[in-house]
């Protein structure tokens, strides 16, 4: 499957990768801390949970710790960076012609299918992330900048996970 | 030096405005990569592109030798950046779910947000699931949080894992992205011929980036990290008013006033020679080497401790607490003082009238940095004039130093 004609290439991966680098490397520099994407949506799950059960959120001790009592729990740094990424991540597709309402799937499931893989994937992706303190960006990417130990171990299980199960489900993507 | 206290340099709007352009500049990179595309990220599973691993390992390794040149050249403070605390099985298991995860989904948090914004469906299932998910482990996090706090090895860094400097480490992990960059074009060109077109970077400019990393590496070796003594050096400009001003020097009533205070976490550090810690030193303080903090052996343990440690520094007299209070400080450890005084004015305020129960003044003057009192036997912590709390009630005049500071420091974006 090609990209759309109108559509840029994407940029060689190893520039992005210098690219990438060098924000998350701006990140620590000016801020002390790298780069997430999970810790925002938990804040957005723990707000939408406040708004509804506010009770609820004052006695689970998980909940308390970000919307407790009058505690706002988008008031977060790290709520500014998911919505930058949201932003960067729109202006990036309008500037290089690659917005587009589409699904991407492999050729052999209907679109039903990789809607419903979709949503199961996320739902162990959210859970797995909670689990490990962070996701791919907060623990793998920025973690393993700064050489932490368990962010390392992090990046080789989702590898692992990901290859142990790549056989199996192969009919989603190729 | 960064990095920098932004809510307490452009205030609350500024600092989130940073955060802002920050995220901006994350969402945009990853856009450019690809991977708003699920079946672009799923590939790598199988081998047919490996866009996924060539971006985070570059990534990864770019921002690691800015990190550790920035902080051998002195501009960063590494201890000021936030590393992700291990809880290594909570992750382990963690990572693996989330690979199950990726491999039914395509996306992970962060690419499925950019998949969102250039109006992917399938990243907006992916996303309301991920939601979904972080709701679950919300709500039952309860029932196995024993095992979600198991673990814990805190500010853990590869290392003091690997028991070799962070120059060798990130020579090493250079080296070993280099080989799996290798390793991925392989399979690329045996499982993915020209699946995905991206701009092809021709062989020299690789090789001429690989050397360029491997050379930057070997110069953050070379140029090895700063000791905590010469860490210090670089703030001595900012901090060592704290010293001459005698901010940091505390009333031997107020470590009592300290020790008694519930709510603050006291941790006495005695930095003297073992043979004059036996024969006497405070009740629960103890022996640090010098030699160790010379070379930040107990920083992590350190910087490990409850934001409300209060840690007090102990010599004969002041001058090898100052040395350490030097270094502590050079190792951004916060809310460090230095005793009074030392031990051998804490022996004068309180051995008076034989309170001391088998301890003298030595005659005449003590060099610089010796006991100026004797002792009948090594008698440790084990007289009532060695315990804090013996002298609780008794008042005291001084002015009170102590002020609990918490560095701005934003935990990781996972919290």
């Amino acid at each position: 499957m090609k990209t759309s004609a109108k559509a840029k290439a994407f940029t060689n991966p190893y520039l992005a990768g210098v690219l990438l680098g060098v924000v998350l490397f701006g990140a620590y520099f000016l801020t002390g801390t790298g780069l997430g994407a999970s810790g925002g949506m938990a804040r957005l799950v723990a707000a939408g949970q406040d708004l509804l059960a506010p009770r609820h959120v004052d006695r689970v001790g998980h909940l308390v710790e970000m919307a407790g009592g009058e505690a706002n729990p988008l008031d977060h740094w790290i709520v500014l960076v998911t919505l930058g990424t949201l932003l960067g991540g729109f202006l990036s597709a309008v500037l290089h012609g690659r917005l587009k309402v589409e699904t991407q799937k492999g050729p052999r499931i209907s679109t039903r299918t990789r809607w419903v893989m979709a949503l199961l994937g996320g739902a162990f992706m959210g859970f797995g992330a909670r689990m490990a303190r962070g996701c791919t960006s907060g623990q793998a990417l920025s973690g393993g900048a700064v050489l932490s130990v368990g962010s390392w171990a992090f990046m080789l299980a989702v590898f692992a996970g990901g290859y142990a199960l790549a056989y199996f489900v192969r009919r989603l993507w190729t | 030096m960064a990095p920098f206290a932004l809510v307490d340099d452009l205030g609350k709007l500024g600092a989130y405005a940073i955060y802002l352009l920050i995220g901006l500049a994350f969402g945009a990179t990853l856009e450019v990569a690809g991977f708003a595309n699920a079946r672009k990220l799923a590939n790598q599973f199988y081998l047919k592109d490996m866009t996924v691993l060539k971006v985070m390992f570059t990534g990864i390794i770019t921002a690691m030798v800015l990190v550790f040149l920035a902080s051998a050249a002195g501009v960063l403070a590494f201890n000021d950046i936030y590393v992700p605390p291990t809880y290594l099985w909570p992750g382990i298991l963690g990572g693996l779910i989330m690979g199950v995860g990726f491999i039914l989904g395509g996306f992970c948090p962060g690419t499925s947000l950019v998949a969102v914004a250039s109006l992917k469906i399938d990243g907006l299932f992916f996303l309301l699931g991920t939601l979904f998910g972080v709701l679950v482990f919300g709500e039952t996090v309860a029932l196995f949080d024993e095992f979600w706090y198991s673990s814990y090895l805190g500010r853990f860094i590869l290392p003091e894992f690997l028991g070799v400097s962070a120059g060798v480490t990130v020579l090493l992990v250079v080296l070993m992205a280099l080989g799996a960059f290798w390793l991925a074009e392989k399979a690329e060109n045996v499982f993915g011929r020209g699946v995905f077109d991206a701009r092809p970077v021709s062989t020299p400019v690789r090789l001429a980036g690989a050397g360029g990393l491997a050379a930057l590496a070997l110069l953050v070796m070379g140029m090895g990290q700063p000791t905590p003594m010469q860490k210090w050096e670089i703030l001595a400009d900012d901090k060592a008013a704290l010293l001459g001003e005698r901010q940091v020097q505390i009333h031997p009533g107020e470590l009592i006033q300290v020790a008694a205070n519930h709510q603050l976490n006291l941790n006495l550090m005695d930095v003297r020679p073992e043979r004059d810690f036996n024969l006497f030193h405070l009740l629960d303080s103890r022996r640090v080497e010098m030699e160790d903090l010379e070379r930040g052996a107990l920083t992590r343990e350190l910087l490990d401790l409850p934001a409300n440690t209060v840690t007090i520094l102990i010599s004969n007299d002041e001058a090898r607490a100052t040395r350490a209070w030097k270094m502590l400080t050079g190792e951004g450890i916060m809310n460090v003082y230095i005793l009074e005084g030392g031990i051998n004015g804490w022996l004068d305020l309180f051995a008076v009238n034989g309170a001391c129960q088998g301890c003298q003044p030595k005659d005449g003057p003590a060099p610089e940095g010796e006991l100026a009192w004797e002792f009948e036997a090594a008698l440790g912590s084990n007289r009532p004039i060695a315990n804090p709390d013996t002298f609780r009630d008794k008042a005291f005049f001084f002015a009170p130093k102590v002020e609990l500071e918490v560095k701005e420091r934003p935990a990781g974006g996972c919290g």
